[in-house]
Parts: structure tokens; C-alpha cells; sequence
């Protein structure tokens, strides 16, 4: 397999404040690639560091084989990444075909007959000027003029943002598409049942540090809360396990959440003669909200 | 002819669909010879990684139910066939285990190859 996004120890600080500490990335050609984190855990930064918007602080990347903090470098990054931004930028004098036809100028690849789907598809009123739009026309429009440029790799920052629930499904039933011909998606997202639908890979960020890197079926496999009962009250410190991430205790009743590992958890458990062990899957929210919580 | 899987149940979603083709072939809505949706079109149908659907078609081209067939895609396979490669690899477990012992004998790979082939050779020559 080969990564069409790495970074190393990726730094960005705004003055004092440390907006991105450290970060390992690497994403693997072909994949869906998801990028979780709450407001402000840095993921819009690592993005525009990604497509060399700005400079690192320290540390390094490449991306499609590029160095993105060498200025030569990043303006091919720039011109082979298809990017759709947070704040979906548009030239606002522009009507709808006006802007369709001036972003295809620029890209020789350019999916004439995908564009034409999603003007449909999107019901994008050609005449209109992009100031006249709603919100959730413009992130269509914003998406459209993204998907349509046949470019290898794709990076959405919050791509489904102020959509309705039926442009959602089309959303990632394009990506779905675009990722069966090969195309590669990057996509921060705080949509996780979203996440969890397409993505094949997670990648988990909290105050600049990343706190998950799986295979999203290996998450799923893996990741268990195990809830056990015991005669007597136990210490906390009896279940610091390989694999145990985090433990709760509540008199005699333990929960314990396992990141791998889970049949010797589970045996421990009984051999400290645990009266009842539930062993319960952990959905991709749960998880979330206990890495970014775990931190506080 | 198949559902979208649940993406939030904390089920693995080529899990999911492994059961529904199988599923399917048990209630006979797919038989031998039938042809399966294409990857991108699956994946596109039910808002799925591509990725999750191939390795769907993988797992169960391994356990014999389907064979991908290169450039035309994936084929029921049937039962008579499905039961020859559970055959075949109850064979190789079987082969496996008696390679295992004989090195735990201490015989290396070369006599064991030359035992087996000694073997086939006598068996062909009583025939």
C-alpha cells in the first residue's frame, strides 16, 4: 500500500497556543479516510497545513508525494488535490454556470459527465447568482465543483454540513463512487453515523494530538465495554490490563472499556471471581466521546 | 435484493452483508451460477466503502460460497462445487497436521517430500 498523505511530528502553535502537537498521519491510496475531533482539536489546520495554506511550525509531510512545507512543492499539491473548504468560499457575482465553467477551465480531468448528474441531481439553478443561494445550495455547489474535478485525492473539511438528510445520502453516495474508481477521500467530519457508514479508516484527534488510528472494522471488532459484578468491592488498580483503557468502579459493579485484548480482560475478570461479566459492543459515539472526555 | 446494513450497531458492516449474502443463498434468492452486483455498484446502492464490499466477495470466495471471476465479476458457486473446496481444505488441514507431526519427529522438509512422493509412486505402481 502506498500513503498518499504522511506527515511527521506535524507542529502548528498560533502564539502560545498549540493548535496541532505532534502529529503522525498516514493515509493509504484507495481509502476513505475519516478525521474526527471536536471544535478546535485542530483538524482545519492540520488540513491547510496538508495543502500547504500554511506553514508548520516544525515537523513535515507529504502529500500525492509532495513536501507541503516547500512552497514550490505545495502549489502541485494545490493543483492534483481536489479540496472542498469548511467555509465553502465562492465568488459570489458569479451565477451558477459561470462558476461551473470557470472552475473547469482550470483542470484538464475535469468530469464533464459527473457534473452534469449533480447539477440534476442537486437541482442547482444554472442562472442563479451564488449570492442568491441558500446554505445548503452552496455546499452542493461548493461539493459539485469539488467531485467534478478527477482528481485522485479528495479532501472534504465538514463536507456535509447544513445538508439535509437526502443531500447527505447523496453526499456520501458520491464519495462511495468516487472512492470505487479509485479516488482517495479525506474527510473531517462531526457526523459519526456518517463516519461510520463509509469510512474504512479513522483517524481520531484531540487537542492536537491524535488519539485514534484504526481500521474502522478493527474498532468495531475490538473495542468492548465489559460490565462485571463482584462480591466484593475491587481496586481499580487489579484491572489495569493490556488493552483496558479506561475503568470505571461503582462499589461491587465495574465497567471497564477494552480497546483489544478482550478474552484475557474478560478472563481476568472472572478469575477475581466476578459474579456476572456482560461483554457489549461500543459504538464509534461512545468512543468518541470517551477519548475526548478521558483528556479533560 | 439487499438492505443497508446498519452502520451504528456495533456490528462490523461487511459482517452485516456477509450474512445477507448468505442469507440469501440459503433462502435460494441467489443460486449457482447467479451473478453478483458489481463493486461500485453495490457500494453505491447501499452507501457503502467500496472496500467493505470487496472484502465481503473475498471472505466469501474463501470459504467457497462464490468465485470472482477476474474482469467479469462474482458467481454463486454450487453446491457441488462449494462442497469440493470445503473437501480440499479439510484436505490441507489434514495434510498440515501430518507435515507438523512429522517435523516434530525431527524429519525435515526434504524427506517429508520424499515420503509423500515415494507414496503416490507406490500407489500408482499397485494400481
Amino acid at each position: 500500500m502506498t500513503a498518499v498523505i504522511e506527515t511527521e511530528s506535524l507542529k502548528k502553535t498560533y502564539g502560545k497556543h498549540e493548535a496541532v502537537r505532534g502529529l503522525n498521519l498516514c493515509v493509504e491510496a484507495g481509502s476513505v479516510c475519516a478525521f474526527l475531533g471536536q471544535n478546535g482539536a485542530g483538524k482545519s489546520s492540520t488540513i491547510k497545513m496538508l495543502l500547504g495554506m500554511i506553514h508548520p511550525t516544525s515537523g513535515t509531510g507529504r502529500v500525492l508525494g509532495h513536501r507541503i512545507d516547500k512552497e514550490s512543492e505545495s502549489l502541485l499539491i494545490r493543483q492534483n488535490v481536489a479540496f472542498v473548504a469548511e467555509d465553502k468560499r465562492l465568488y459570489d457575482y458569479m451565477t451558477v454556470a459561470q462558476i461551473v465553467r470557470f472552475t473547469k477551465s482550470f483542470f484538464p480531468g475535469w468530469k464533464r459527465d459527473l457534473e452534469q448528474r449533480l447539477l440534476a441531481q442537486f437541482e442547482l439553478p444554472l442562472d442563479r447568482k451564488v449570492r442568491q443561494l441558500s446554505k445548503g445550495m452552496r455546499t452542493k455547489l461548493t461539493l459539485l465543483l469539488g467531485f467534478a474535478r478527477g482528481c485522485e485525492l479528495l479532501i472534504l473539511d465538514e463536507p456535509t454540513e447544513g445538508l439535509d438528510p437526502v443531500a447527505i445520502e447523496d453526499v456520501l453516495q458520491i464519495v462511495v463512487s468516487l472512492a470505487a474508481q479509485g479516488t482517495t477521500v479525506f474527510f473531517s467530519s462531526h457526523q459519526i453515523a456518517e463516519v461510520e457508514q463509509v469510512a474504512d479508516h479513522v483517524l481520531m484527534i484531540d487537542r492536537g494530538q491524535l488519539v485514534l488510528d484504526a481500521p474502522m472494522d478493527q474498532v468495531k471488532e475490538e473495542y468492548r465495554h465489559i460490565h462485571a459484578v463482584f462480591p466484593e468491592p475491587v481496586e481499580e488498580r487489579d484491572l489495569r490490563l493490556p488493552g483496558v483503557e479506561k475503568v470505571q468502579t461503582e462499589g461491587r459493579t465495574v465497567s471497564l472499556t477494552a480497546s483489544h485484548n478482550v478474552d484475557s480482560i474478560v478472563a481476568h475478570v472472572r478469575m477475581l471471581r466476578a459474579r456476572s461479566v456482560d461483554v457489549l459492543p461500543v459504538s464509534l459515539k461512545e468512543i468518541f466521546l470517551e477519548k475526548v472526555r478521558a483528556r479533560g | 435484493m439487499f438492505r443497508k446494513p446498519n452502520p451504528s450497531s456495533g456490528v462490523p458492516i461487511y459482517v452485516q452483508l456477509k450474512e445477507q449474502v448468505r442469507h440469501a443463498i440459503e433462502t435460494g434468492a441467489l443460486c449457482a451460477g447467479d451473478q453478483l452486483p458489481g463493486i461500485r455498484s453495490l457500494a453505491e446502492t447501499l452507501v457503502i466503502n467500496p472496500n467493505t464490499v470487496i472484502k465481503v466477495y473475498r471472505e466469501l470466495e474463501q470459504e467457497g460460497l462464490l468465485e470472482i471471476r477476474h474482469g467479469l465479476g462474482a458467481f454463486i458457486l454450487s453446491r457441488h462445487r462449494r462442497a469440493k473446496t470445503e473437501g480440499m481444505r479439510d484436505a490441507q488441514q489434514l495434510v498440515r497436521e501430518l507435515v507438523e507431526t512429522l517435523k516434530d519427529e525431527g524429519l525435515d522438509e526434504g524427506a517429508i517430500r520424499r515420503l509423500f512422493e515415494a507414496e503416490l509412486a507406490g500407489e500408482l505402481q499397485r494400481r
